[in-house]
This record gives C-alpha cells, structure tokens and sequence, in this order.
C-alpha cells in the first residue's frame, strides 16, 4: 500500500516536471529574463514588484524577473556568492555603503554610463540632482551604476510633546535640542529626552557633512581609494562629548547601530530622533500624535553650518559577463525607470527622494509640497549649499563593517569606558587599518 | 555468537559505504580544505583577483588585540553556557523522572525548545529583554535595575548566555533524562532501604553512573557554543556593545562575510577549527579517564 502510493506520488511530480519542461523553453524562447535583485520590504517591495509588472507589459523582448534577497547587506552577499558561482543576477540593488566594494570589483559589473552608451539609449549624469550624481560617479565622473531609491537624514519630532513641554519653536540648533530635550525629560519623557537611529551616519557622516567638516583626505574616499580618515578633529569630539554627558541622565539615550531603535519615536517614547527620511512610511501608519520631519540641528559656532547633507538609500548595479542581448533589455529597462512621471510617482508612493531634477520640480510645481511639507525636508537639505569635498558623500572600501568598528567606539565612549577624543581616535586608527586592506585587494 | 558478515570482496562495502563517504567529503572535508587554501591568500569579495600572502593572514590574526579579546570573551561565554546549560537540565531530568501526574506532557513541554531555530531563539529573547519594548525589560527597570543591554556590555552578555543556554536546555534534557531511566531502579532502592537521604543517593549513585552522559553532552556543549550559538549571538547583540560579545565563531563571520576580508576569516577559522580539536582531545584524553562506564 506504502509502495502503491509513493510510486503514484513519483507519477505526479513528473507529469508536472514535465508540464513544467514543456512550457519552460517556449516562454525562454519568446523573451529574454532579466533578473533583478532587490532588498526592499513591504510598500516598497510592492512598489519594485509594480515597475516589473508595468515594465513587461510595456514590451514583449524581455522579463523582468524580481526576487527579494533579504536585507541590504544580505543582498549584496548574495550577489557577491552569486558572481563567484558563475550565476550571478544583471541587476542589483546596492546600499549606498557598498558602492566602493562594488566600485573595487571592476571585472565583475559593468558601469552603467557604458552599457547605456552601448545600448543607444539616452542617459544624462547631469539629469540627476548633483548630491547624487556626485556620489554614483567615478573620480572622472563616469556614473557607475543607477540611482534608484535616495533618502536622507531628518530629525523627527513629536510636536504634541513639544507642546506638552512648553517648547514653541522646533529646535534649530544642537545646543537648542539638549535644552528642548532636558525639557522634555522633565515633561515625563524621562528614558528618552532626544535620541539618533544609524547611529555613525548621524553623529560622525551626516555631522561631518552638514558642518563642512572633512570626514576623510581625498574629497572623503571618493578622488581614490587611498584616503584617511579624519574625523577625530573638535567639533565632532564635542558632539559626542555632549552625547556621553546626555547619556548619564538619559537626556540622550543611545538606541542602536541600525534603524532598530526607530520605534521609540513612533510609540512615543523618544519625541525627538534623527534618523532616515525614509522612515516616512512608519511614522505616517504608527505615530498616533502630530509629528514634523525637521532639518538635521547644528553648531551655530561652526562657520558655513550648516552646509549640505548626505544621501543614503541604494542604487542599481548591472552585473559582468552577461550577453549583449541581455544588456540591451537591461538598458531599455532603465531608459523605462529614468522616466519623469514614473521617478514623480515613485517619490510619492514609496517615500523616498525624486532623484532627478525634472522630476522634482515636476512634483513642486503640482503643490505636493505645500501639503506634504516633510517631504521636502530631505530635499531642502541636500540642495542647501553647492556640495563642496566634504559634503559630496563618501566612498570607503568595508565600509559596512567599518560602521561597526565606528559604533563600538561611540559606545564604549557611551557607556564610560573611554573618553569622547579616545574613541573617536580610535575609531580613526581602526578605520584607516581597514581602508589599508581594501586598498591593497582594490588595487591590484 | 558471532554475528559478523563476511564479504566476498571490498566493491560491496565500499559501494555501500560510498554516499555516507561522498557526502562527508563534499560537505565537510572539500570546505575545510578549501578554507585552509584561502588562509594563505588575500582576495577581493568578488574573488576576481587573489594573491598567495604565506601565514599574512596568520599574522594578522595574532597581532590583532581584538582576537584576544574575542577568545576572552569566549572562554567566558562558553563556560558560563555549559555549566549552565547542563546543570538546569540536570536539575529538570530529575525532576520530570519522578512519578509525578503529567510526567509525559512537561518532558515533551521541555523538549519543544530544541525545534526552535537559533536565530529564532535569539529574537525571541531579543524582544523579551529589549530596552524600550521588552516585557522583563520594563519590569528590571520598575525594579531600579538599569538594564541596558545595547550600552551595558555585562546586560549583553547575561542576555546571549541566557538565550543560548535555554536553546541548548532541551537537548541535555532529552539525553539526561534517557540516562537517568536506564539507571536500575533496583541500586537507587537498595541505598534507599540502607538509609540514604534523597540527595546523598543521588550524589553517591546517580551521578557516578551518569557520567557517561554527562561527559558526551559535555563535549557537545562545547562545540556547540564555539560554533552552533553564533546565529542568537547575531540576532541578539550583532557582537556589540563595543565587541563584549563578539565570540571567535561571530569574529569569523563579521570579518568574513561582512568585512569581505575572507583571507584573514579564513584564517581564524583555521585557528579555531585546531583550537576545537585540541580541545576535544584533551577532555578525551583526561576527563574521560573519570568517566566510569
């Protein structure tokens, strides 16, 4: 009876192998699969699935084929194990901080400006707004891959405590949030007076930018791939400094690495956190008080503060080795996303920036802003000043690991075992030691 | 009588032998060797160009202060863990090898944890224990205790032991509990009717007799906390705060797959993988001598 039944089991799965055999060539046949890599959750994954579906109904060469590989530096690894196995995906989605390990891997991707050039389709660097564009680009300003989803940092704020509190205005300056927040600690705030997701974005890179304040020789990594680190000069050791005396009484409280913290704010334990503009999409569906995206605070004593901030967010890699069939619908596929109205309604649905300049004065002129100032905030700090050296972006080989190697310090400093100026040298030295390494498989 | 089967020639049994072999050459021998062939190379992630570099990474390695640190930080970690994990399963195996109402229902009850992915176990207490969220974090906090696993590298460290030792409770459980029934009955009764108290039979008795037991889940505790835990210590802690809880298995792993230094994580797994061995072998070579079977 077992026997019977396995063997009518094995009869099936044939028949649908088979099934499957047959119609798998005809459909190969007809169009040629792009695969696409992605690593993007919830809205957003809705959002990448509804381009691919628009996008193979607007043709019939090729199929845009989307799968979810987990979180960004999940991605990444996938595709890195991917290419060493010979499988590798045409497209990727890459994190911002994996731009110089992917810039370093010159046989493995092909640069986008190429394949574009290649293909004959149309394609402008300068289309894009230029804090993007900046950081996308070569030295010689080749643009190696192709923005996608941009955000950057704002400090949100849960005007209803504000009110509790008695604090009128939104808080400008740093020296303006430590009061507000020891305000608000006294309000009934009492574990957490203000507080920063992505905690070295916020407190060394997007510090170090917004006061015009080097990060690294070298325009912060991105003129070569042998620049140093810098950050262990005054203003950034004040600011930590402040933050460990914060700490003690929980004026600050210090909420983790990544954007795991971010739900303080949303169930507002936290009424005062710096962290990504794409958290947008939370706080709209959680936050139960009335809340504004405000810009990043400064040191009024720095002169040119504040200057402009950073991007985050990921663009898409095209991956090495495919054929030039392949890489014609690849390049049609990004003609197709460089779109105005598509980059317009993208921004708007998904929370992230419009990345290129036509698209953002498009959805200006229909008055979204007016309603939706917070989603202007992000925009208003990129655009605030032309980028100089220090406020182009960054490009560090290892830099997610190098994140790590930086948080440890600020939390030793955090929790009292080293001193503000001890850490943040140390941070210094352990980062230059790594940028050593990358160097040398970089360059060889 | 003898039962042996005798061949007639050595194709039969080695081709009966022959998937068990394949599968053991293929997923154990071919990685370690290729993870020794990487140790002596520095490569960027994509694996487009590598250089031989002799013992570099080696080198590297040894003069790393961070290295030290972590096999601190591991020493403390897997000590903590084993004597913790055998000693409450211990205490449960005899418990629920009593006769008592339900007995069936707590040992499958104190199984079920082993079902439980590591990475899962991790979250799990993650979220018990989360500063903001956490249920037996606020109730710490109404206690005075300011529990702050993500700044207080002690809280980190009390929080992966705590997961770990809870995952790996189930299995010490099942194999206590298995040797504590194959204990004749009739010993345990016979030092009852000579007057010995509860704890005295089972100092004198039980314990001796389950040291079979007790030594193999010694062994395998170790080696899963050097290797097997690095999932919770991820989900819980990412190694911080400040690498107070970055183990030798978790440092392979940041290193390697997040740092992309496959070289050096090469090397450290290396190292780690000798360090096991010579540690299996000394407690086979000398604990075991205390082991009566």
């Amino acid at each position: 009876m077992m026997r019977k039944q396995t063997r009518n089991g094995l009869m099936a799965s044939a028949c649908v192998a088979g099934l499957f055999l047959a119609a798998a060539p005809m459909a190969a046949q007809a169009q040629t699969e792009i695969q696409w890599w992605h690593a993007m959750t919830g809205a957003n994954n809705d959002v990448i699935n509804k381009l691919a579906d628009d996008f193979n109904a607007s043709q019939t060469d090729y199929k845009v084929v989307v799968s979810y590989k987990g979180s960004y530096p999940d991605t990444l690894n996938a595709g890195i194990a991917a290419f060493r196995a010979g499988n590798a995906p045409h497209i990727i989605q890459v994190f911002e901080v994996g731009t110089a390990t992917m810039m370093a891997a010159k046989g493995a991707i092909k640069p986008v400006q190429e394949l574009m050039k290649e293909a004959g389709e149309t394609f402008d660097p300068q289309s894009y707004l230029p804090a993007i564009t900046g950081y996308y680009s070569t030295a010689k300003g080749e643009m190696l891959s192709f923005p996608f989803n941009s955000s950057s940092m704002v400090m949100w704020v849960n005007k209803d405590a504000l009110k509790k509190a008695n604090i009128t205005d939104i808080p400008k300056t740093w020296p303006d949030v430590f009061e507000a927040a020891k305000k608000l600690k006294t309000a009934g705030y009492a574990t957490c007076g203000f507080s920063t997701g992505w905690t070295t974005w916020a407190n060394i890179e997007q510090l170090s930018a917004w006061h015009n304040l080097p990060l690294a020789t070298k325009a912060n990594g991105l003129d070569g791939f042998d620049t140093v680190l810098t950050f262990n000069g005054p203003v950034q050791v004040r600011h930590l400094q402040n933050l460990v005396e914060l700490q003690k009484d929980k004026t600050f409280d210090y909420s983790g690495r990544t954007s795991t913290g971010e739900g303080r704010f949303t169930s507002g334990e936290c009424p005062i956190f710096l962290t990504s503009s794409g958290f947008f999409g939370n706080v709209k569906a959680n936050a139960k008080f009335d809340y504004a995206a405000a810009p990043m605070p400064y040191y009024p004593d720095v002169a040119g503060a504040p200057q402009n901030s950073i991007i985050g967010g990921a663009s898409l890699w095209v991956m090495g080795g495919k054929k030039s069939d392949e890489y014609k619908g690849v390049a049609k596929f990004l003609t197709f996303l460089s779109d105005t109205d598509r980059q317009a309604k993208l921004h708007i649905d998904s929370g992230y920036l419009p990345i290129t300049k036509a698209a953002y004065a498009k959805v200006k002129a229909s008055g979204f802003y007016q309603q939706n100032p917070d989603r202007e905030t992000p925009l208003l700090e990129l655009t605030h000043k032309t980028p100089t050296d220090n406020s182009r972006g960054l490009r560090f080989g290892n830099m997610v690991q190098m994140r790590d190697d930086w948080s440890e310090e600020i939390e030793a400093a955090l929790a009292g075992k080293k001193s503000a100026q001890q850490a943040l040298d140390d941070a210094v030295a352990r980062g230059n030691q790594t940028l050593r390494q990358f160097e040398r498989t970089a360059n060889r | 009588m003898d039962k042996r089967v005798f061949f007639p020639s050595k194709t039969v049994p080695l081709l009966l032998l022959l998937p068990q072999l394949v599968i053991t050459l293929v997923f154990f021998y071919w990685p370690a060797v290729q993870a020794v062939v990487m140790s002596f190379q520095m490569e960027d992630a994509f694996g487009t160009t590598s250089e031989f570099v002799g013992f570099e990474n080696y080198t590297a390695v040894f003069t790393d202060p961070f290295y030290y640190r972590a096999m601190g930080v591991t020493a403390v970690f897997s000590t903590a863990v084993a004597f913790l994990s055998l000693s409450l399963s211990l205490l449960l195996a005899v418990m629920a090898d009593r006769d008592i109402k339900g007995a069936g229902l707590y040992r499958t009850l104190l199984i079920w944890p082993y079902a439980v992915a590591p990475a899962i176990a991790g979250v799990l207490w993650y979220f018990m224990f989360q500063p903001s969220l956490g249920l037996f974090a606020r109730m710490l906090r109404d206690w005075g205790i300011d529990w702050n696993p993500l700044l207080n590298g002690d809280h980190a460290m009390i929080l992966v032991v705590m997961a770990a030792t809870w995952k790996q409770i189930s299995y010490n459980f099942l194999f206590f509990l298995a040797g504590l029934q194959a204990i004749p009955k009739s010993l345990i009764e016979a030092a009852a009717i000579d007057g010995a108290r509860p704890f005295r039979r089972f100092w004198t008795i039980v314990f001796p007799l389950l040291s079979p037991t007790t030594f193999f889940l010694f062994v395998v505790n170790i080696v899963y906390v050097f290797f097997d835990t690095f999932g919770i210590i991820d989900a819980v802690t990412g190694g911080g705060p400040a690498k107070t809880t970055t183990t030798l298995v978790f440092k392979v792993y940041a290193d390697g797959r997040l740092g992309g230094d496959l070289g050096g994580s090469a090397a450290q797994s290396v190292v780690l993988m000798v360090m096991v061995i010579a540690l299996t072998a000394i407690q086979f070579r000398f604990i075991e001598r205390k082991v009566s079977y």
